[in-house]
Formats: C-alpha cells, sequence, structure tokens
C-alpha cells in the first residue's frame, strides 16, 4: 500500500486561496493503491508501509520527514504524530529527510504550515501501519484482529507476542488501502495519546552539542573545486559587461571566473571566481577587476521607495480591493469622529547564521543538489526550467538548515552553483561571503499603512486600511496571487502582503485595500522574512487600535474584546473553531499575567497586542503584553519583559512550541527595536553584522510564554508570536510616557521626537 | 606547511599564512562542527581554542600560529561529547537550528575554564560576541549555569 498526498489534489486545492489551504490540503490527503509490490519488500527485507515510514526487522521505526530541518525540530513532532498511532517503542524511532518526492505534493516547509498540514496525514499513516502489522499477526497465528492489540513496538494476542521488527523480519506482505479505508481509520482520542502532548526531547539536538549535524557548507564531494561569488554594486538589475581577472591569475590556486547567466532572474549581475579553496577562492574574487551596467535601479534609496508607497496609497493607483465589508464610506463620514494614522516598517534581512550556499555534482546526467532549502517543489521547478534538464535528472540531496526564516524559500544560491557546474565542468562547492548574503537578501518589504477610522463613542464603526508595498510572491511564487473583490480576475494581489489586515474583530463595515510598490519590487526584489505580512499588517492594526482607544477615553483592553465577540464570521469552523473568543482568552490572560493596567511607576507601561497570524484558516491566537521603561528625557527604552500567551489549539510538543515561541517574540523584539537596513544607490548599505545588528544576549528581554492548551486541531508556533511584539511595545511606551511612535524600528530618537 | 596540534592529534595542514584557521580546520582536516558566520570576527560561530584561549578563528591567520599550537574544536571539546556544558544543552534544549551553537559551546567553555559561577552579568558580557539568530540567548543562559553547577 501506498500512502500519498497527491500533488495534483494538494497543488489544485493550494491555488484554490490561502485562505483554505491548509484544510484542503489537508483533505487532499489520500491512500491510492499503489503498493510497494511484495518482490520489493522481499529484495529489501524491509517494511515500507508508506511513504512516510519504514520499520526495519531490527525494530527501528525511521520516520520519513519530508518538512526542512532548521529549528523547530519539525521532525520529532511530526514522528511523535506519527508513532504515537502506530504505537511505537519512542526508543527504536529515527526520523529521515526526505530530498524530494512528487508523493508529498506540495514540499514547502514555512507558513508556521508544517504540524497543522500534517497532522491528521501523519496521525492516518501511523494507524494505517498498525492496521496492517496487526493484520500481519493474524496471518501468522491466526484468529481475528479483534483478539490483538499492539502497543509500545509489540503486538499481543492469543498468547503470544511479537515486536514490530520480528514480525518484520518474518515477512509482512504489502498491501494497499483504499481512500474510504484510510478515512475510516480510527484515530486516538486526546486522552488516549503517548507521544502527542509529551515533552519528547528533540531528536536533532545531541548532534547539534557536538558539531555533528550535517548542513549544506559542511557538504563534501570528491574533486570539488570552491566557488565565492563577486556580487554587483546593486542589488538588482546589474549587467556584467566585461570581467578582468589579471590580477587574479597571480594567486596561485585560483582556475576561472564564471559570468553567472540565471535565465530565471533572481539573481543580476553575479561573478563567480573558482579556486581550490573557500580562501583562495575569495581573495580571487575580490581581485577580478568587473565592468558593470548598473541597470535601472541604482538610484533607489529607502526614502524613494517610502515616497512612491505614500503616493500609490493617496492616488489609488492599481490598489487591489481586499476585503470590503458594509458600506467603509458611508460609514466613515457617519461617524462622530474620524482617526487616521499612517505606520511604516523598514527593510529587514533574514541573516541566517550559514551563508547561502550549495554543492553540485553533475555527472552521467544526474544533477546532485546539495543545499539545505524550505521549497524543493520550487527547486524541482525552476532547474529544470533554467537549465533545460528534466526534473528526473535532479536528485536533491536535502541538508540540515543553518537558519532559515523564509530565505531558503528562495532558489537563486541553487541555480546560481548549478550553473557554476555546468560552466566549469566539475563537482562546485559555491560558498556565498557573509557580505553577499546580507546585501542580496530577499528582505522583508518596507510596507506603508495608511489606517481610517471612525467611532461612535466608544465604539468603532468604520475600519479603512489602506496599504502599498513590493509583494514577496508576485516575484518567488506568482501561483500563490489570487484575484482581488473588482471582478477582474487580472487584478491579482500577494494574500502574503495582506495576512494580518484581516483580523477577527467584529466591525460593521471593513475594507483592506493593498498596492503593489514597483519601484520596491524592481530594485529590492523582497522575499517572505519570518511572519511575513502579520509583521507589518499587525504592526500597523494594533497600534492603530491602541491609538483609537485613547483618543475615545476607552480601555485599549476593553475595547479589543468588546470587538472579540466571535459574531458571524469571526466564530470561525474547524481548526479555527471558536475563533474571536479563543484569541479573546489568550489577550486577558496576558493581561493579567503582564501586569496590564497596574502602575509601574513614573516611565513604564505596559502594552498589548493580539493577533491571528498567519492566516485567517490557520489562525495560531496569540497574545502580548509588553512591559517597557522609557527615560523622557532621551527616549532611551527598556523592553523588560514579554509575556506572550498562545493557544495552538493542540501542542503535539509543548515543550517544543515554547521554544519556537520564545524565538518568535525575541524576533519580533529583534526587528522591532534593533534591526533596519538602509538602502542607497540601489543597494543595501549594511554588509555584515556590524551594520545589521539582530539582538544579542544582552539585549534580550525577559521573556514568558504560556500555552492554553484548547484541544483544537492543531495549528504553527514559529512565526504567529512574532507579530505580536512590536505593536505590544508602541502601545506600551504610548502608555508609559504618552509618545506614539508609528514607524519601525522603534528607537530612542523617535521616542523623544513623539514626546 | 604549518604543525599544530588539533584536538591533541598532531596535524600538517599546506595553505598560505593568510588562510585563516577556520579555513584550514574545516577543508583540510575536514573538521566541519566549526562555522563559517561572518569572517570579521562579528558573530562568534568559528569560535575554538588556540592554546586553551577562545579565539575567532575566521580573524586567527594560519601563519600566526606558532608551530605546535593546542587547537581544540567542538569536536575535541570532550572524548565522549560529555563536556558539562554538552550535557547541559542537550538537558536544556538549547539549539534549534544549531548552526551558531558549536561557537556558544566553545565560547561559554571558555568563560567557566575562568570564571567557574559566572553571574548572569558576567555570562552575557562574554556570550555577547556570540550571535544565535534563532535567538536562544535564555536557554544559552540557563545551560550555562546548569554547567557551572555540574
Amino acid at each position: 500500500m501506498n500512502v500519498k498526498n497527491t500533488p495534483e489534489v494538494s497543488r489544485r486545492a493550494f491555488l484554490a486561496g490561502a485562505g483554505t489551504a491548509t484544510t484542503a490540503l489537508t483533505m487532499g490527503f489520500a491512500m491510492v493503491p499503489v503498493g510497494m509490490s511484495a518482490a520489493d519488500a522481499a529484495t529489501s527485507n524491509m517494511f515500507s508501509p508508506s511513504m512516510f515510514f519504514d520499520i526495519h526487522p531490527d525494530g527501528r521505526v525511521v520516520v520519513h520527514i519530508s518538512k526542512s530541518e532548521f529549528g523547530q525540530h519539525v521532525g520529532t513532532a511530526l514522528a511523535q504524530i506519527l508513532c504515537d498511532e502506530l504505537e511505537c517503542d519512542w526508543a527504536n524511532v529515527e526520523i529521515k529527510h526526505v530530498g524530494f518526492d512528487a508523493r508529498f505534493g506540495l514540499m514547502i516547509t514555512g507558513g508556521s504550515w508544517s504540524v497543522n498540514w500534517s497532522f491528521d496525514a501523519m496521525s492516518r499513516a501511523g494507524a494505517a501501519g498498525r492496521k496492517v502489522l496487526i493484520e500481519a499477526a493474524v496471518a501468522k497465528f491466526g484468529g481475528a484482529v479483534s483478539e490483538y492489540t499492539a502497543s509500545n513496538g509489540v503486538i499481543t494476542g492469543r498468547g503470544r507476542t511479537i515486536s514490530y521488527g520480528d514480525l518484520v523480519a518474518s515477512g509482512v506482505e504489502a498491501r494497499s488501502m483504499t481512500e474510504a479505508e484510510v478515512a475510516g481509520l480510527t484515530l486516538k482520542t486526546a486522552d488516549q495519546r503517548r507521544f502527542v502532548g509529551q515533552d519528547v526531547p528533540a531528536l536533532d539536538i545531541p548532534a547539534k552539542t557536538r558539531g555533528e549535524t550535517g548542513y549544506g557548507i559542511d557538504v563534501e564531494i570528491d574533486g570539488m573545486v570552491y566557488a565565492v561569488p563577486a556580487p554587483p554594486p546593486v542589488r538588482y538589475g546589474a549587467k556584467v559587461n566585461s570581467v578582468d581577472d589579471s590580477a587574479a591569475k597571480a594567486i596561485a590556486g585560483y582556475m576561472k571566473h564564471v559570468v553567472i547567466v540565471d535565465p530565471i532572474g533572481t539573481q543580476t549581475g553575479w561573478v563567480m571566481a573558482i579556486a581550490d579553496s573557500y580562501w583562495t577562492a575569495k581573495k580571487a574574487a575580490e581581485a577580478l577587476k568587473i565592468d558593470y551596467d548598473l541597470g535601472p535601479n541604482a538610484g533607489v534609496s529607502l526614502a524613494s521607495i517610502h515616497a512612491e508607497s505614500a503616493r500609490l496609497i493617496e492616488s489609488g493607483e492599481s490598489s487591489r480591493l481586499v476585503l470590503n465589508e458594509g458600506d467603509v464610506d458611508a460609514a466613515l463620514k457617519g461617524g462622530e469622529k474620524l482617526h487616521e494614522a499612517t505606520y511604516t516598517t523598514g527593510v529587514n534581512i533574514h541573516m541566517t547564521m550559514e551563508p547561502m550556499n550549495a554543492t553540485v555534482d553533475i555527472r552521467d546526467g544526474v544533477y546532485n543538489i546539495h543545499s539545505g532549502n524550505q521549497f524543493q517543489t520550487l527547486v524541482m521547478g525552476l532547474v529544470p526550467a533554467a537549465f533545460g534538464i528534466e526534473a528526473s535528472q535532479i536528485v536533491f540531496h536535502q541538508q540540515s538548515l543553518g537558519g532559515g526564516y523564509g530565505r531558503r524559500l528562495d532558489a537563486d544560491y541553487i541555480l546560481m552553483a548549478v550553473a557554476t557546474a555546468v560552466d566549469v565542468g566539475k563537482p562546485v562547492k559555491m560558498i556565498w561571503t557573509r557580505e553577499a548574503d546580507t546585501q542580496f537578501d530577499f528582505t522583508r518589504p518596507a510596507a506603508t499603512m495608511k489606517m481610517t477610522a471612525s467611532t461612535t463613542g466608544k465604539k468603532i464603526d468604520a475600519w479603512d486600511s489602506n496599504s502599498a508595498s513590493s509583494w514577496p510572491n508576485a516575484r518567488m511564487a506568482p501561483a500563490f496571487m489570487v484575484p482581488d473583490l473588482s471582478g477582474n480576475e487580472e487584478n491579482k494581489y500577494d494574500p502574503f502582503a495582506i495576512n494580518g489586515a484581516d483580523h477577527w474583530y467584529t466591525i460593521a463595515n471593513r475594507r483592506v485595500s493593498n498596492s503593489q510598490n514597483m519601484i520596491a519590487q524592481n530594485a529590492l526584489p523582497p522575499g517572505n522574512v519570518r511572519a511575513v505580512s502579520p509583521t507589518w499588517q499587525f504592526w500597523a492594526g494594533e497600534s492603530f487600535v491602541d491609538e483609537v482607544a485613547h483618543a475615545v477615553g476607552a480601555d485599549p483592553l476593553k475595547m479589543r474584546l468588546s470587538m472579540l465577540d466571535g459574531a458571524g464570521q469571526n466564530a470561525g469552523a474547524g481548526p479555527t473553531t471558536d475563533g474571536a473568543i479563543r484569541l479573546g482568552k489568550t489577550l486577558e490572560k496576558a493581561a493579567e499575567m503582564g501586569g496590564y493596567g497596574k502602575d509601574m511607576g513614573a516611565g513604564k507601561g505596559v502594552g498589548l497586542a493580539c493577533v491571528s497570524s498567519q492566516e485567517r484558516g490557520s489562525a495560531t491566537w496569540t497574545a502580548c503584553a509588553a512591559q517597557v521603561s522609557v527615560d523622557k528625557a532621551s527616549g532611551e527604552f527598556t523592553v523588560e519583559k514579554l509575556t506572550i500567551v498562545t493557544d495552538v489549539g493542540t501542542a503535539v510538543n509543548p515543550a517544543g512550541v515554547v521554544a519556537q515561541v520564545t524565538g518568535a517574540a525575541m524576533w519580533g523584539f529583534s526587528l522591532a527595536t534593533l534591526e533596519e537596513a538602509e538602502v542607497e544607490n540601489g543597494a543595501i548599505v549594511a554588509n555584515n553584522f556590524d551594520g545589521f545588528t539582530p539582538a544579542r544576549m544582552s539585549d534580550a528581554p525577559e521573556v514568558v510564554v504560556e500555552l492554553i492548551e484548547s484541544g483544537h486541531y492543531p495549528v504553527g508556533a514559529g512565526e504567529p508570536a512574532v507579530t505580536a511584539v512590536a505593536p505590544a511595545i508602541a502601545n506600551a511606551i504610548q502608555i508609559a510616557v504618552g509618545a506614539r511612535v508609528r514607524s519601525l524600528p522603534i528607537t530612542a530618537e523617535k521616542v523623544k521626537a513623539a514626546l | 606547511m604549518k604543525k599544530i596540534i588539533v584536538n591533541g592529534v598532531e596535524s600538517s595542514v599546506d595553505v598560505t599564512d593568510d588562510t585563516p584557521l577556520l579555513w584550514a580546520v574545516r577543508e583540510q582536516l575536514k573538521l566541519t562542527g566549526t562555522k563559517f558566520g561572518c569572517g570579521e570576527g562579528l558573530c562568534g560561530a568559528c569560535t575554538v581554542h588556540v592554546n586553551g584561549e577562545a579565539v575567532r578563528s575566521c580573524q586567527t591567520p594560519v601563519g600566526d600560529l606558532e608551530d605546535g599550537a593546542k587547537v581544540t574544536t567542538i569536536e575535541g571539546l570532550h572524548p565522549t561529547n560529555e563536556h558539562p556544558l554538552q550535557v547541559a544543552w542537550i538537558e536544556e534544549q538549547v539549539p534549534q537550528c544549531g548552526y551558531c551553537q558549536s561557537g556558544q559551546i566553545m565560547q561559554a567553555a571558555d568563560l567557566l575554564a575562568n570564571n567557574p559561577n559566572p553571574s548572569d552579568d558576567d555570562i552575557a558580557a562574554a556570550m555577547d560576541g556570540n550571535i544565535c539568530r534563532c535567538m536562544t540567548y535564555g536557554k544559552i543562559k540557563t545551560a550555562i549555569k546548569r554547567a557551572a553547577q555540574a
């Protein structure tokens, strides 16, 4: 038998709309009657009841993980889900990351989707395996299925016991299961689970304390040479006119240079220096004299990007209508008070600790790609398109990722390494310098959100969110774009630039619109940076709620709770059942734990924010209470404590969830207060960890995380908390000293200016 | 050809004098537990011990090492990978992506060798040069204290 998430089904379902993607993908899961043949099973002496796991004669259960590992310990969580239903002995469980297998459907790790998309599939794969093993025991010992039980890797019945390993060693006949049979499997209830809900130690951690984990940068191929890039002086649009490598030729070990021609155009104007070591290649890259045509974006700055967004919002040019409920224009005119504020974010860089790299070994027409990547389906689509080969000629060897955060969703570095290997004719290990990695990131868009609302008394009548930014997936994954409400199918927008603007407050008249900033899009190709658009849309929305509340003399907590009534569409369904009510509970708990409303002393305050990141269809209910201390004279402020309360439905590995949420909160803090990339002359100015400064240990506030176990279907944990922190800090600063900062990052200068 | 003692083993590295120890260790000796992060001594991912002191191997040209210099990498920190810090790192489940953690552990080992019972401020001062982009700082601090008590 074979368990399959058919790519056709899942892809079509995914494209139907990101809001429904999770449910649709889960439902797209199906068993198909394409079994491993008995002959295969006999040859391998190994029982593979599904593509999700193998059981070996020595008892080892190897769970196949289709998700990339970059710190979530996703393999452990997915193995917990599967092995709970399979009834394994955890001591025998191992995980193996899959390179690429089309049967897994859309192979992407992002969006905080992994557990949410996989929970049902992994549960059913485990349950199917248990059923087949019990049936094998029946075939061996006789009797009926009802006379046997499986527990902790052993089957017991009719006075006999046999371990899974021994059963497999004695021969288990492969068999198929129909879709109906899979759907009919009885899964455990929450109280029957043994692994789900437990703080199982992560299987990947011991190797990470010994330097034994294999990252892309650690790959070694016999006979390989090294490639180090000489990138152009502008972020995008440059062309190489000529290369003079006479100085490089004087460096012993230098071999040649390669001008990268990437037909996909993910990066432009790059040259690779090839040598017998990284250090030699780096020196050679620095010695290359390259003449460029700088292209059309060499005059772009951060200021010109923001100016264009402001122009787009005022003019309504190319505006996409995303949400339109009630009559916003009439309600804005009819209210007692009109409120307006504009919020901005800067440009942010992923800065994974492991610089981009890939090793490519082409032999006998087979392209072996060794790298860490978050979006194998994209790699397997783009490499054939760029190099005129078949996907079947590619073997993708997935490695551990030294940080992802969305950077490794892109395939640019893999395309470059393939282009280099094709030219050189030898295995090539390409490693970017930190400088290249910093300046050629697919950055978080600089976004502008103009918010307008009207109120009557302490009630919001109308809410209008009008934003502009570049769109990450107009570039990276155009298939993710969806048509807007205009009725014109051509009027598409990137939902990953909007998520977060469609919050769960009940407001009678709501409108959300957005424009794509093409100056930013062309000059500074945008990417999906951890938590993506909810980091800018909730920054605006959750700051604005506080501002409106203060303006009408309402308490921001009470105003939020009054709008989180769970009425109508905000009641939720499926994984989002009880929607807004659950969000309100996290908010009340965060307020209580974080000391909201208490007198903390002069210059101190606690601010709140609550979010439904990442998407309405897979919302993780999260609230933050930020405690700050502000010096009125200088504007200097300290974030003393972040209290995060989150409801992920079912926490598969609660300790793992807390670790992810803590990291997400720290990311939120770092984005909100420390990280900013200046853009001048079409280039990112910073080029290392001195110019772009993520939080270090001494910066870190105390982070307290509380999980609410609501027992609902699991949702993601890696990103949502990022998005609650910035508005909570800004709201706290207003409560502490009355200063409102509307642009990220929040700095002492901005606080002082707002006082 | 430079002769150095790496993790207790006499080793020869055949690189130009300006080659950072980082690349000699990774490419010549195939000890890939030491990581490249920034190349400028700004992130700490490449931290190793030279003659018992933590150094940034990306800022240590091989030519600057005397013959017989003793280099310790993460692979040689403890013969069975059970240095109190490695044990504490597992008990506290510190790593996320893990890429910076060799450097974090090597830096922390230097701290504990000189200050067996560090305060929170001592820890932050010693570890501030080591970036963790997953931002596991809270757990790193807890694990260092746990190892100090071991």
